[in-house]
C-alpha cells in the first residue's frame, strides 16, 4: 500500500489530469448530444407535415385517415398521382406556371442588369434623380398599386391572359436593379477601360465583361424571380379567369375546392407535391444561391 | 399612385363611369362598417400573435444551431424548407392537418392527445381557434427569419464572448450583455419585415378559412380583395388599402424611431 502511494509522483499526477480530461470530453460529448436531441426534436416538427404530405400522396385511400397514423403506407398507389394529373387541366397548369417563370426570369435578368449597368457605369443628365425615383417606388405598398394595375391592364385588354404577370418583369425590378448596381459598382474600372482599349463599346463591355463579373447576383436574382413567380398566388388570382391559363397555384386551389371534399385527399396532396417539386429542387441545385439571396437582403438591410 | 389615391374619393366600379364623393368611403369604413372594423381587429390580433413568437423562436432555433450542433448544414436547410412551399400548398397542406372532415382524426389532434390534450380544437372551424391555426401557418414558414439570425449570431466577433468570459460573465450574462446587442440591427430588420408581411396576410385566410367561421379570419387585404375584384367597389377597395397602407407606415416609422433607443450600430458615432 504504501510503496504504491509513494510512488513517483508525476504518474499519479498524470493520471489524475488524464481522469479529469475524461471528464471534460464527456461532458463536451454529452452537451453535443442534447444539443443534437433538441435540434432534432423540433426540426422533426417543421419536417413532419411534409413527411405526412408525401406518405399520403401515395396511400390507398383506406390507410389515409388511420389512427395512429401509417406512416409508410402497405402499398404504394401511384394512380394517386396519374389521376388527378389527367382528370384536372393539370400538363396545362404546370406549363402556364413554366412560361411565366421562366420569362419572368429572361425578362428580369436582361432588363434589370441593363438598367443596372446604366446607373453603374454610365453618364447621363438626372441620373442621381431617376435612381432616387426607382428606389422610392420601392416604398410602394403593393395594394395601392394592386388596383391602378389591374384598371391599366384592363384597359390594356390583357385581363385573362398571361401577359400581367410576366411583360411587367421585362421593365427591371426597383429592388433588383438596386442589387445589381451595388454589385456592378463593386467591379474595379481597370476592367472597362482594358476593354475599351480593345476596341469594345458600351454593350460589348456589358456583354462580356460586366454580366460574366456578375455571375454570382445575377443567380441570386434569377432564383429570387423564378420562386416568386412560381409561387404567386395573388397575381393569377385576379389576373386569370379562364381555366386553361390557370397556373398550378390557382390548379391547386380547384382541386381543393369546397369544405366538402370532392378529390379525395390523398390526390390533393399528390398534386400539392408535385406543385412545389419544382421549387425544392431547383434548391438543392443552388443552395448557395439561395442562402446568399437572403443574407444578402438580410444582413446588410 | 395617384391614381389609387384618386380612386378612394370615387364611387366607381370602372364600367359605369365614376362620381366624385371626397372622404365619404372613408367615413363609411370607419364609422358604419362593422366588417371593415373586424378585418382591423383580427390584422392586428394576427400580428401581434404572428410576430413576437417568430422572433423568439427562430432566434431561438437559430441559436442552438450556432453551438456547433453536428450536421448544422442539415438542420439548417431542415428549418428552411418549409418556406420555400408556395402559400396556397401551405395552406392546403394545414388545412389537411388540422382535418376538415374529423378534427380529432387529424394529425395535429393527434399529437397533442399524446400530451393529453383530448379532444384538441376545432381549428379552422372555430370560430375561436381559426385566427390561431393561421398563425401556425405562417410561423412553419420561420425558416427564412432564421436563417438571418443564424447569418447575424455567426457575424459577432468571437472575442467579444471571450472578453465577457474573462470579466466573470456567465452565458446568461453574455446572451444578455454581448449576444442581444450584436444582433439588434438583425433583430430590428426581421421584426419590420415580419410585421409589414404580417400585416398583409392574405393567401391562408383565402384559401384555409375563406375569411370564415363567422369572418373570425377576414383580413384586411381579404376585404379589400372581396370589395374590389368579387363586388367591383374599386373606389372602395382603394380606401381600404390607404388605411392599410397607412396602419403599415405609421408602426414602421414608429419602429425607426424608437429603433435609435435600442438598435446598436457598430459603426455607428455615440452622441
Amino acid at each position: 500500500m504504501r510503496a504504491i502511494s509513494a510512488g513517483p509522483p508525476t504518474r499519479t499526477a498524470l493520471g489524475r489530469a488524464r481522469k479529469s480530461q475524461t471528464y471534460v470530453i464527456s461532458r463536451v460529448f454529452i452537451g453535443k448530444i442534447a444539443l443534437l436531441i433538441a435540434v432534432a426534436t423540433v426540426g422533426l416538427v417543421f419536417l413532419v407535415p411534409l413527411f405526412w404530405m408525401v406518405s399520403t400522396s401515395v396511400k390507398p385511400s383506406d390507410q389515409v385517415w388511420l389512427i395512429p397514423p401509417a406512416w409508410i403506407p402497405r402499398k404504394f398507389v401511384w394512380e394517386n398521382f396519374s389521376e388527378p394529373w389527367n382528370n384536372l387541366p393539370f400538363p396545362r397548369f404546370y406549363l402556364n406556371t413554366i412560361i411565366i417563370s421562366v420569362l419572368s426570369v429572361v425578362g428580369m435578368v436582361v432588363s434589370s442588369s441593363m438598367v443596372a449597368y446604366a446607373f453603374a457605369r454610365l453618364r447621363f443628365r438626372g441620373r442621381g434623380i431617376m435612381f432616387l425615383l426607382l428606389l422610392s417606388t420601392l416604398m410602394l405598398p403593393n395594394h395601392i398599386t394592386l388596383i391602378p394595375q389591374y384598371v391599366l391592364f384592363n384597359w390594356m385588354g390583357w385581363v385573362n391572359t398571361t401577359y400581367p404577370l410576366w411583360v411587367p418583369t421585362f421593365f427591371a425590378g426597383a429592388f433588383n436593379t438596386f442589387l445589381l448596381r451595388q454589385y456592378m459598382m463593386s467591379i474595379p474600372n481597370e476592367m472597362d477601360e482594358a476593354a475599351r482599349m480593345d476596341g469594345a463599346g458600351y454593350f460589348a463591355i456589358y456583354a462580356r465583361i460586366i454580366m460574366p463579373l456578375s455571375k454570382p447576383v445575377l443567380g441570386v436574382v434569377a432564383i429570387n424571380t423564378f420562386t416568386f413567380h412560381w409561387n404567386d398566388f395573388f397575381g393569377p388570382l385576379i389576373y386569370l379567369t379562364e381555366q386553361n391559363n390557370f397556373t398550378i397555384a390557382l390548379g391547386l386551389r380547384i382541386l381543393q375546392g369546397d369544405y366538402f371534399q370532392e378529390f379525395p385527399v390523398q390526390h390533393i396532396m399528390s398534386m400539392t407535391l408535385i406543385s412545389i417539386l419544382p421549387v425544392m429542387v431547383l434548391f438543392f441545385i443552388a443552395q448557395r444561391y439561395f442562402i446568399q439571396g437572403i443574407v444578402i437582403s438580410g444582413v446588410k438591410g | 399612385m395617384a391614381f389609387s389615391l384618386g380612386l378612394s374619393f370615387f364611387k366607381t366600379d370602372l364600367l359605369t363611369g365614376k362620381k366624385f364623393i371626397g372622404f365619404e368611403h372613408y367615413a363609411d369604413l370607419l364609422t358604419s362598417d362593422p366588417l371593415f372594423v373586424r378585418s382591423v381587429v383580427n390584422t392586428f390580433l394576427f400580428t401581434l400573435g404572428v410576430v413576437p413568437v417568430a422572433t423568439i423562436l427562430s432566434l431561438l432555433v437559430a441559436m442552438l444551431l450556432n453551438r456547433g450542433v453536428w450536421f448544422q448544414g442539415v438542420w439548417r436547410t431542415v428549418y428552411y424548407i418549409p418556406s420555400l412551399v408556395s402559400g396556397v400548398a401551405v395552406a392546403i397542406l394545414w388545412i389537411w392537418l388540422f382535418a376538415p372532415v374529423e378534427p380529432t382524426k387529424g394529425l395535429v389532434n393527434q399529437g397533442l392527445s399524446i400530451f393529453g390534450i383530448d379532444p384538441g380544437p376545432g381549428w379552422i372551424y372555430s370560430e375561436d381557434w381559426a385566427l390561431i391555426a393561421i398563425m401556425i401557418m405562417s410561423l412553419w414558414s420561420v425558416g427564412q427569419t432564421m436563417l438571418i439570425y443564424l447569418a447575424g449570431l455567426q457575424s459577432v466577433p468571437t472575442t467579444f464572448y471571450e472578453a465577457a468570459s474573462i470579466d466573470g460573465a456567465g452565458p446568461l450574462r453574455r446572451f444578455w450583455h454581448v449576444t442581444i446587442p450584436m444582433l439588434t440591427p438583425t433583430i430590428f430588420f426581421n421584426v419590420v419585415i415580419n410585421f409589414i408581411g404580417s400585416f398583409q396576410i392574405f393567401t391562408f385566410a383565402l384559401i384555409a378559412t375563406e375569411g370564415g367561421p363567422n369572418n373570425a379570419t377576414l383580413t384586411m387585404v381579404l376585404y379589400l380583395y372581396r370589395k374590389s375584384f368579387e363586388q367591383f367597389h374599386f373606389g372602395y377597395a382603394s380606401a381600404v388599402g390607404w388605411i392599410l397602407f397607412g396602419i403599415i407606415m405609421f408602426f414602421t416609422v414608429f419602429m425607426f424611431r424608437s429603433s435609435s433607443v435600442w438598435v446598436y450600430y457598430e459603426g455607428e458615432l455615440r452622441r
